[in-house]
């Protein structure tokens, strides 16, 4: 079941999204998630919705690959969508039971609303996808650079995120593991009601932190016998370049939210 | 060349505990180009001498010097950890990065090699363990054995003098044990870079110059292997044993034969039982 979480997961590849810079895929995203929310109809939705398509079609990335990810968001979805479609004001659907509450002003929200949480993680996701995430954080580091100035621990920050990142996979095995030694002790964590699963967990979650704090440790050790002594005077074995085609993805970007943000006063 | 003179440590105790030394007065030095085997029982002090080789620990008496330097000189602490690598017991707490290749520049990255060069190394350090095929895998997908290669290639991409194991091998199946002795003996030999393996193996130290001995945080026996794992019941009273074939001839000789103890490979072992046994024929 842990297995399934497919978070800061990697597909190695190398189509033309694997090869952009990952500042710019960064820069891309953030310009998509602001196109997303800009978007308010049919037109300005489906603008958005291509756009993605398209990159997901380059990237290569299956479909699939992209839906599994989203199977623990669903509920929050299906929530959000259910409450939209009760609590808009507006024309009632039809003058039946329960459907006298439910609006079309509520079903239209509803639907855009589960389009763009949808179309937000497919995004997110196919951004962690094609990137790998030293990458990544070699993209936050530059992009965040300047507030080094304002002595913002930006390296340490990045350290961090990668670092989490690396131990993700660990811990989730880690954690695999533990859980089955606590039921071939006889623990059970799938009954009772919530309280009692909760404290189900302590057992679990006391050996992950201490076997965590020992792993901690034992790597800080190792990071300083390979000489790691902070940001200072680090290089890189891959420095981040932009590319003709880096500019031509952020144009298309900054074309699509400028578009989006136009036909959205025209109502469409 | 790594020399410690009169090492003493104590690690700071626990409250209202009395605190005892980890290390009491450790006399040793490690030629360059030599392969050194430390054996010791749980405790003995193993691993507290070998952060002392790359000023990870530093002394509470007496004096570390790696090339001359003194690990208690701040100013040198960067070059004494460049010249001596340290590969631990655990490769998942010593891997830093999702991508082979990034966790093997992460070293030249620190210590500020320009990109050419980091890129050099790191094909250059992956090829000497073994593990040229796997650039831009997963560590986490990868067996033990060729994590622990990693963990020696991430050393190796230093360009060290020195590299210390400690229990480098004690996590890993036979054969990921068989590999990562190998990659460590050839880096010995092609390279000539120092080797200290620390491991409770006896036969990982039948191919070393040198065997140390450990026990409560002295030294209490050095010298070669044959002569070493000829004092089958000195190791015994440490709570140590000798290799598999030397305990097997000892046997035989408690049962009356006349074997040398000397023979540890197990082609010497073989032979000598033969030609007793042709003997008594
Ligand atoms: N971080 C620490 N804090 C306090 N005492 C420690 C610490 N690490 C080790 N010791 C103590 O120092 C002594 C020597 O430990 P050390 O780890 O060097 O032994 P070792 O020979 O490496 O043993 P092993 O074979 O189990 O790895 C032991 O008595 C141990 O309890
Ligand atoms: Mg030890």
């Amino acid at each position: 079941m842990l297995k399934d979480i497919t978070l800061g997961q990697y597909f190695p590849g190398d189509t033309p999204i694997h090869r952009l810079d990952p500042r710019t895929k960064l820069l891309c995203l953030i310009l998509f998630i602001v196109a997303l929310f800009c978007a308010r109809w049919l037109v300005t939705y489906g603008l958005v919705a291509a756009a993605l398509i398209a990159c997901i079609v380059i990237s290569g990335v299956s479909f699939r690959a992209l839906t599994k990810g989203l199977k623990t968001v669903y509920i929050i979805v299906a929530f959000t969508a259910v409450m939209n479609l009760f609590f808009t004001p507006g024309t009632p659907i039809a003058d039946v039971a329960i459907l006298r509450h439910a609006t079309w002003e509520g079903a239209r929200t509803a639907c855009f609303m589960m389009a763009r949480i949808v179309m937000l993680i497919m995004g997110s996701f196919l951004l962690t996808y094609t990137t790998s995430p030293i990458a990544l954080t070699n993209a936050l580091d530059k992009l965040l650079g300047p507030l080094k100035k304002l002595h913002f621990p930006v390296h340490e920050l990045t350290l961090m995120m990668s670092l989490a990142l690396r131990f993700i996979p660990t811990l989730i095995e880690e954690t695999d593991k533990i859980m089955s030694a606590q039921k071939a002790r006889g623990a059970d964590f799938e009954s009772g009601n919530i309280l009692r699963r909760a404290k189900a967990l302590v057992p679990i979650l006391v050996p992950l932190f201490v076997s965590a704090f020992r792993r901690a440790d034992e790597l800080a050790t190792a990071m300083e016998s390979r000489c790691y002594h902070g940001g200072e005077g680090r290089t890189a074995l891959h420095v981040l370049r932009y590319r003709t085609a880096d500019y031509i993805a952020l144009a298309l970007f900054v074309l699509l939210t400028a578009a989006v943000i136009v036909l959205r006063r025209f109502g469409l | 060349m790594i020399e410690t003179k009169q090492l003493i440590f104590t690690y700071p105790a626990e409250e209202g505990r009395e605190p005892s030394p980890a290390l009491r007065g450790v006399d040793l030095q490690i030629e360059k180009g030599s392969f050194v085997v430390v054996l010791g029982h749980n405790g003995s002090g193993k691993s507290t001498l070998a952060k002392h080789f790359n000023a990870v620990l530093l002394p509470s008496g007496g004096a570390v010097y790696v090339d001359g330097m003194d690990t208690r000189d701040e100013l040198v602490t960067l070059e004494i950890r460049r010249r001596v690598g340290m590969v631990f017991q655990n490769p998942d707490n010593q891997i830093v990065a999702n991508v082979v290749e990034e966790d093997v520049a992460f070293a030249p990255e620190n210590l500020g090699v320009p990109t050419a060069e980091i890129r050099r190394r790191v094909d250059d350090a992956l090829a000497a363990v073994g593990m040229g095929e796997f650039p831009t895998h997963a560590p986490h997908l990868l067996s033990g054995g060729q994590k622990q290669r990693i963990a020696i290639a991430g050393v190796i991409a230093m360009e060290p003098e020195t590299i210390v194991l400690d229990e480098a091998t004690a996590m890993l199946d036979p054969v990921g044990r068989r590999d990562v002795l190998a990659a460590v003996h050839k880096l010995n030999q092609e390279r000539g870079i120092t080797v200290v393996l620390i491991t409770h193996h006896m036969a990982e130290a039948v191919d070393a110059d040198r065997v140390v001995v450990m026990n409560r945080g002295e030294i209490v026996m050095d010298g070669a292997p044959a002569e070493i794992f000829s004092r089958v019941e000195e190791l015994h009273a440490l709570g140590l044993c000798s290799p598999d074939t030397v305990e097997l001839l000892y046997g035989l000789n408690r049962g009356g034969m006349d074997l040398p103890l000397t023979a540890i490979s197990v082609e010497d072992c073989a032979d000598a039982i033969a030609v007793a046994l042709g003997k008594m024929e």
